[in-house]
């Protein structure tokens, strides 16, 4: 959503100017989800719906908790239950999915449309579905697969991070929903102490592989969770080690696009130039022979 | 060579090289690549996205591309297919590649070319599966219907291929309409679909003698 009240560190496909930057001293925000401390309630998705008037349709019954069974349009977090083994027993693993807001978005370096995402200078990333033109880019680049093409509109939906509440200086509309203090908001760096706190008290409990989970093969994210079993993340549905990847950074690299671009006005050029040397190539006046003018004659 | 050749010599003396069905299919091709390039091109360098205006926005140009894009492949195809047999390489085009810069600097000249020289049968050669490339990777990155069935990986992929792909293409129509500027006459057959006996005797000699029965 369009939102001119926050200041802007990165756009995507501008290469020439990053506007507005006056207020960089802006601190970094975070939310903190704290796994080990979540019972499931899905206060946080009908916050989420209500603050942000989505409206998902009805689905039916996939064999689980889970409801909706995935993000999408209309649903920008949805409570994920995992059913699974941990040691040898049945575990119910709770998961806030969502937007996790990495410090390098694969989104924003994939969209080609001026300003369709952008990243605040206190570090979320939002989308500006005026700018989106609907190619899914940012679906491909996002390697925790979260934005989600609406059909009907042809433009791409995803958590915001309530960056219209954080303007104002409210907290996002899912942490004032949470019962159990299992989501925290507020300046990075103090979440990220508190954090390594928690996992201290979980490994004190006889929770040893308790983990946070702040990638850094995307610089980081702004979204970052306290897993009780930090060794598996792939069994809340995060990947073990996502980053961007070699073939969207070459993909949308500038360097590439500049060498693809002036290769192009070269083949110009290069028109240009021998047309001036060489003139065109022209059925020679008859008397002359069948030889180009001044030809001599290639024999196979 | 088919045995109806000499029906392509025209009662005032011109010859026919390139038919009424075939121009159409020809310049309908064009427009789609160019309505190609331009989107593309918006799509492919933010230094370019302005030319989205010329869509009527961004929404409009992401759509109408792979429309244009299937326009292009579906005419492209049964056209190529009727040309083979005029583009089958032969010795003397290997003779011809290995003379290209002479040609191109005028030095030397070639007195055995069928229908199509041998630059022209590497355009040809190269479109055929340049475009099928292009066609493939595009399917895989077509929102909404396509691209949700393909795994994000695969999406990646297909964007740098398609990419790098249709950089490839636009290289290629870039020397091929080059050519045809710099060869007088070549722009003049494909609008109005006749030479004379004098351009097709000094560029196509073979063709010439297959057409008039004369010695070039």
């Amino acid at each position: 959503m369009a939102l001119e009240t926050q200041d802007i560190r990165a756009r995507s496909a501008t290469t020439t100017s990053v506007a507005p930057d006056a207020r960089s001293f802006q601190p970094e925000v975070s939310k903190l989800i704290d796994l080990s401390k979540c019972i499931g309630c899905k206060a946080c998705q009908a916050a989420c719906m209500e603050w942000n008037n989505l409206r998902d349709t009805i689905g039916t019954f996939q064999g689980a908790y889970t409801n909706p069974p995935d993000l999408d349009d209309q649903s920008w977090t949805v409570m994920k239950f995992n059913e699974t083994e941990v040691d040898g027993r049945f575990a119910l693993l709770i998961f806030k999915d969502g937007c996790l807001h990495c410090a390098d978005p694969g989104c924003l370096r994939a969209c080609p449309s001026p300003g369709a995402v952008v990243q605040y200078q206190n570090g979320i990333v939002d989308f500006q579905q005026d700018h989106c033109i609907g190619c899914g880019y940012c679906i491909s680049g996002c390697p925790f697969n979260i934005p989600r093409l609406r059909k009907e509109d042809s433009r791409v939906y995803k958590c915001t991070l309530c960056s219209d509440r954080v303007a104002v200086g409210l907290e996002p509309a899912c942490i004032k929903s949470c019962p159990t203090h299992a989501l925290s908001f507020g300046s990075r760096a103090e979440l990220i102490e508190e954090a390594q706190g928690r996992i201290t008290d979980l490994q004190e409990r006889g929770f040893s592989q308790a983990a946070v989970y702040n990638p850094p093969g995307v610089g980081g994210t702004h979204v970052f969770f306290v897993l009780p079993h930090g060794d598996r993340p792939e069994a809340y549905g995060l990947p073990k080690d996502p980053r961007i990847g070699p073939l969207l950074a070459l993909w949308r690299s500038t360097a590439a696009r500049a060498v693809g671009v002036l290769t192009m006005f070269s083949v110009l050029v290069a028109g240009i130039l021998h047309y001036m040397r060489h003139g065109p190539l022209e059925v020679p006046e008859e008397g002359e022979g069948s030889a180009g003018p001044g030809a001599q004659e290639a024999k196979p | 060579m088919s045995e109806r050749d000499q029906d392509l010599l025209l009662p005032d003396g011109k010859i026919l090289r390139h038919g009424n069905r075939e121009r159409v299919v020809h310049w309908i091709i064009a427009i789609a690549f160019v309505l190609l390039f331009l989107s593309g091109l918006a799509m492919f360098s933010p230094f370019f996205f302005w030319l989205s205006a010329l869509f009527g926005g961004g929404q409009f140009m992401r759509f109408v591309h792979p429309v244009c894009g299937v326009v292009l492949v579906l005419l492209f195809y049964p056209y190529a297919f009727r040309l083979r047999a005029d583009n089958r390489w032969t010795a003397a085009d290997s003779h011809w590649v290995r003379n290209m810069f002479r040609y191109m600097r005028k030095e030397a000249h070639f007195s055995d070319t069928g229908k199509y020289n041998a630059g022209q049968k590497l355009m040809y050669w190269s479109m055929v599966p340049i475009i099928g490339v292009l066609l493939l990777t595009g399917i895989v990155m077509w929102q909404p219907w396509f691209a949700p069935r393909f795994p994000p990986f695969l999406r990646r992929a297909a964007g740098l291929l398609h990419a790098v792909t249709a950089f490839v293409m636009f290289v290629g129509i870039g020397v091929h309409w080059y050519a045809a500027f710099w060869t007088k006459g070549s722009i003049r057959a494909m609008v109005r679909g006749t030479v004379t006996q004098a351009w097709a005797r000094f560029h196509h000699p073979g063709w010439f003698r297959s057409i008039t029965g004369k010695n070039p």
